[in-house]
């Protein structure tokens, strides 16, 4: 057994790219090792600024030995197509063995390939493999040749127990080198193993694995950070980009200027990690934000790195004079000011600017406000002053503060403070992971802005495909139905069919992660009378929780049998069971007590239902499940007296319609 | 050099220092453009089999970045200095930082970054992967590997540096001001510059007449056209794109010209720009002529 390692060096990769092409990189030689027999014990991958490294270990001196039978023509068939499969095989017609099927006698090649040396198939497969590793955007460097990478390759390091692997790829010879630092230590590298390797690239000051990189960098700045009695103010996005971003990470702490101080700490600190990929710290007290920031570098500087200090700060100083500039200048304007501007921006071409939006979206909060208790005036102020800040140049600069900076500007106007939470807290929930909105005024305005969004674009035939969301609309919609549910606030959508089923989907998926049943939502979706999402999902809870006792299993059996009878005697018949039983026609004990007991739960379950009391309605489900069996037991419904036998199909029909009150049991999975 | 670099100086090292790579010293290109990207030695020259390489100071005017000198970094008005280089050679980052070494800016005791940025010129048609670099966290150059201009694809592919040297000027010479750079011993940019900025901000933002703006545009878009008629003309053709796309900025700067018109507008200067690109290759100095052949 022996080790394989490559490395595959270039010139700066995007930091956004790095994992994932170390992830295909591996994936794609996993498979193509795997395909040709090769099993082996480890393999790890890396990547960072300059590189992509593959280790892979255990891996044989060579392939298994291969053996294969080849069907060929019949030995009837014309001489053409033994031709062709003595050339495919490339075996002579006398190494051919006749074999008898089914079909008659055919040639059968037998073919035995002994195993290569492993380095061959490695030579062979890596080439093709770099040639389709999927990089999300390559270039063309090279004269003449289609070849791609994600820019210029430089070197191939590519070993097989300490030997190089002789391959080629855009015009790089492999070898057993490779490169440090490019500032720190700039000279060539030898490596024949893992082992050395790793070691040699740290002495040469690259931190191989991007794990370890931004462990050094947490660590690293958590340190920095408590020497000045500060945090860091987690930021997980950042950290991953970062730690693409240098290959020696060194922190190093700067100065804010205190003139930015009182610059709000959302827009200081978007401004430093947008534009400079600075770390922010606080007070871990207080939790405010502190005038210092980190930095990673990617150099261990002459002087301790005053100089990249100054220069950042000096850089910084500029971005937050802009950014300073920007908030003062805004708030020489009130948002109300502001909304008209939005007629300038085009919210979509077939729904018109951000400003006949807003009259929408404020008629909508209106309405909604009304429904859920808000106070309709402030929804529909808030709502008219929600979009306004887009006009902002804060928002101009950094799109992500949108709402954040409406709720300082509607502050600074005085407005009142559920309009200015409305404007920031009407986005939300941005994610999975982020909060609801929960006052009213803020919800209102949430919902309308959602709403309204999702009926233009689909009225507008803008809805998402499978692949494509461009708008996100599934967003919106599962804001929707969060913040409903969440709130626990009875609202009526009214929305269309499109729309509600869209909505129903997307509860699914919602409930899902609390293991509530899709089968089940569609059953109760399905009766097209629900628009009350809380109100829906109670029913599909207290549907679930019966179905899993023993009457509502049973029951679920009665109704399936039921259903397939009649479904049978329907398509036989012609015509659909109704439900009208005729009394007098009743004989059996059975069918007399089952239509007892429909005609009583009937009418209960019906106000059980009208009361919201879905527990008790269930239970008047569960009242029917003797009734049932005992029917099926005792009473032979395809009757040979043609009207008994229509009596008895419509007493099912009878217990299909009574059922289809609480849901369409016809959806429920057994 | 002594201390700190005067702007001029700066410029001169430069000069020297990618003549003495084998750069063809051009001259700016006397037409008013938003960037060094347009001057023909870089669009049409990115084009074609020829080996090329060039470095030149380009004056770029953006009309809606004026700030009536009144903001300490941004300008209606600045230079960028192009190297171009056809086909990119395989050490083309290390010339690079050997050159940012030249004008003072040693990597040893700064932090050099090459940051993923891929330029893209809907207006040229023109497109490339590269990098900004960064210099202690300011962005001092944008490095690119052209794959595309006019549409057309790039083979050989070029390197494109483009510093720009007033930013890069501030960051050597320890300047927060634009204005006051030092230009060479006695002046200041500001001396130079400031009333520049001024007065042309006020003619790209309330001056510029609209009218006669729409009108040059279509103007230099007829002439375009017709000088890549029959008996094609694709060097002048050219200037009369450069001088549409400077039309389009300064009516954008205006304000008048809404979003939905704006990509046509984009549309319309980039199909003159293809068309120049086309043409130029049929020319004699577009195609390849081998060394010493023909």
């Amino acid at each position: 057994m022996a080790d394989f390692l490559l490395e595959l060096f270039s010139e700066e990769i995007p930091a956004r790219m790095q994992t994932g092409a170390a992830r295909d990189l591996e994936r794609l030689v996993v498979g193509a090792l795997t395909d040709r027999g090769f099993l082996f014990e480890g393999i790890k991958a890396f990547a960072g600024p300059r590189r992509l490294t593959l280790a892979i270990s255990g891996l044989p001196p060579k392939q298994g030995d291969v053996r294969e039978e080849l069907k060929g023509p019949r030995t009837d068939a014309p001489q053409a197509a033994l031709d062709g499969f003595l050339k495919k095989t490339g075996l002579s017609k006398d190494q051919l063995r006749i074999e008898k099927t089914a079909k008659g006698d055919v040639y059968i090649a037998v073919i035995e390939r002994a195993g290569r040396e492993t380095p061959l198939v490695l030579a062979e497969i890596l080439p093709e493999i770099m040639a389709k590793l999927p990089w999300p955007k390559s270039m063309r460097w090279m004269p003449g040749s289609s070849v791609r990478w994600v820019r210029p390759l430089h070197g191939i390091l590519a070993t097989f127990d300490g030997e190089v692997v002789p391959l080629e790829f855009a015009g790089v010879k492999s070898g057993n080198m490779t490169w440090g630092h490019r500032f720190l230590s700039p000279g060539a590298i030898t490596a024949r193993r893992y082992d050395d390797y790793a070691a040699a690239l740290k002495k040469a000051h690259v931190v191989l694995d991007a794990e370890e990189r931004k462990a050094i960098i947490a660590e690293g700045i958590k340190q920095a950070a408590f020497v000045h009695g500060l945090e860091m103010i987690p930021d997980e996005g950042l950290l991953n980009e970062v730690s693409g971003l240098a290959e020696w990470p060194v922190i190093l702490t700067g100065q804010i200027e205190s003139q930015f101080m009182d610059v709000p700490a959302e827009i200081l600190q978007t401004a430093m990690r947008t534009h400079q990929k600075y770390f922010s710290l606080r007070d871990p007290k207080t939790g405010k934000m502190a005038a210092r920031f980190a930095l990673v570098a990617n150099m261990v500087a002459e002087d301790g790195g005053k100089e990249i200090i100054a220069g950042n700060e000096r850089v910084l100083r500029a971005r937050l004079s802009d950014a300073k500039f920007f908030w003062d200048e805004d708030r020489k304007r009130s948002l109300e000011s502001r909304v008209d501007d939005l007629k300038g921006i085009v919210f979509h071409a077939k729904l018109g600017t951000q400003f006949e939006r807003v009259e929408r979206i404020a008629k909508l909060a209106g309405g909604i406000a009304g429904k859920i208790g808000a106070d309709a005036v402030k929804a529909q102020r808030a709502a008219r002053l929600a979009k306004a800040d887009l006009t902002s140049d804060v928002v101009g600069e950094f799109p992500e503060l949108q709402g954040v900076m409406g709720r300082y500007y509607a502050m600074h106007d005085n407005e009142d403070a559920e309009i200015a939470d409305a404007a920031r807290d009407h986005y939300r929930p941005v994610g999975p992971s982020d909060a609801v909105p929960t006052a009213k005024v803020a919800i209102a305005v949430s919902l309308a802005d959602k709403l309204d969004m999702l009926t233009g674009f689909f009225a507008a035939g803008e809805k998402p495909t499978g692949s494509g969301d461009p708008f996100a609309l599934r967003r919106a919609a599962l804001g929707v139905i969060r913040i409903l549910l969440e709130n626990k606030l009875r609202f009526p959508l009214m929305l269309t069919d499109d729309l509600l089923s869209f909505f129903a989907d997307r509860l699914k998926v919602a409930l899902k992660e609390k293991g509530i049943r899709h089968d089940l939502i569609d059953a109760v979706f399905s009766l097209g009378s629900e628009d009350d999402l809380v109100r829906l999902v109670a029913r599909v809870e207290a549907l679930q929780a019966f179905l899993k006792t023993d009457d509502g299993a049973n029951l679920l059996a009665g109704y399936k049998r039921a259903a397939n009878i009649l479904k049978i005697e329907e398509k036989k018949d012609g015509k659909p069971f109704v439900g009208t039983v005729d009394e007098a026609q009743l004989s059996d004990p059975a069918e007399k007590s089952l239509f007892a007991a429909l005609q009583m739960v009937k009418a209960n379950i019906g106000s059980a239902l009208a009361a919201e009391d879905f527990a008790a309605a269930m239970q008047q489900m569960a009242g029917l499940r003797g009734p049932v069996d005992l029917y099926f037991e005792n009473v032979k419904v395809n009757a040979d007296e043609a009207g008994l036998r229509q009596n008895r199909l419509n007493l099912l029909a009878a217990l299909r319609t009574v059922l289809h009150q609480v849901a369409d049991f016809s959806r429920i999975e057994a | 050099m002594a201390g700190k670099p005067t702007f001029q100086e700066l410029i001169l090292t430069l000069q020297n220092f990618w003549a003495s790579k084998g750069c063809l010293i051009l001259q700016p290109y006397d037409n008013e453009m938003g960037a060094g990207t347009f001057h023909p030695a870089t669009t049409l020259r990115a084009l074609g089999p020829n080996p090329w390489n060039a470095a030149f100071v380009q004056p770029s005017r953006r009309p809606s970045d004026g700030r009536y000198g009144e903001n300490p970094n941004r300008l209606q008005h600045y230079y960028q200095y192009q190297v171009i280089l056809k086909p990119a050679p395989d050490n083309v980052q290390e010339m690079y930082l050997e050159s940012l070494k030249a004008i003072g800016l040693d990597p040893m005791r700064h932090d050099i970054r090459f940051v993923e940025d891929d330029w893209e010129s809907p207006t040229l048609g023109a497109a490339g992967l590269g990098w900004e670099v960064w210099c202690d966290g300011m962005e001092i150059t944008q490095f690119t590997y052209f794959q595309q201009v006019g549409g057309i694809e790039c083979d050989p592919v070029c390197a494109e540096i483009t510093y720009g040297l007033e930013r890069l000027a501030m960051y050597v010479q320890g300047v927060e001001f634009v204005y006051d750079l030092a230009f060479n011993d006695q002046f200041r940019y500001g001396d130079v510059f400031h009333q520049n900025e001024k007065e042309f901000s006020a003619y790209n933002f309330e001056k510029a007449d609209t009218e006669i703006l729409f009108r040059h545009f279509s103007d230099a878009e007829k002439q375009c056209r017709e000088l890549l008629g029959d008996t094609p003309l694709p060097l002048p053709a050219y200037d009369q794109c450069i001088k549409a796309s400077h039309a389009f900025n300064l009516l954008q700067a205006r304000g008048v010209i809404s979003v939905t018109e704006r990509a046509a507008y984009i549309g319309r200067v980039r199909a003159l720009a293809q068309a120049c690109c086309e043409a130029w290759l049929k020319t004699d100095m577009g195609k390849y002529v081998p060394r010493g052949a023909g």
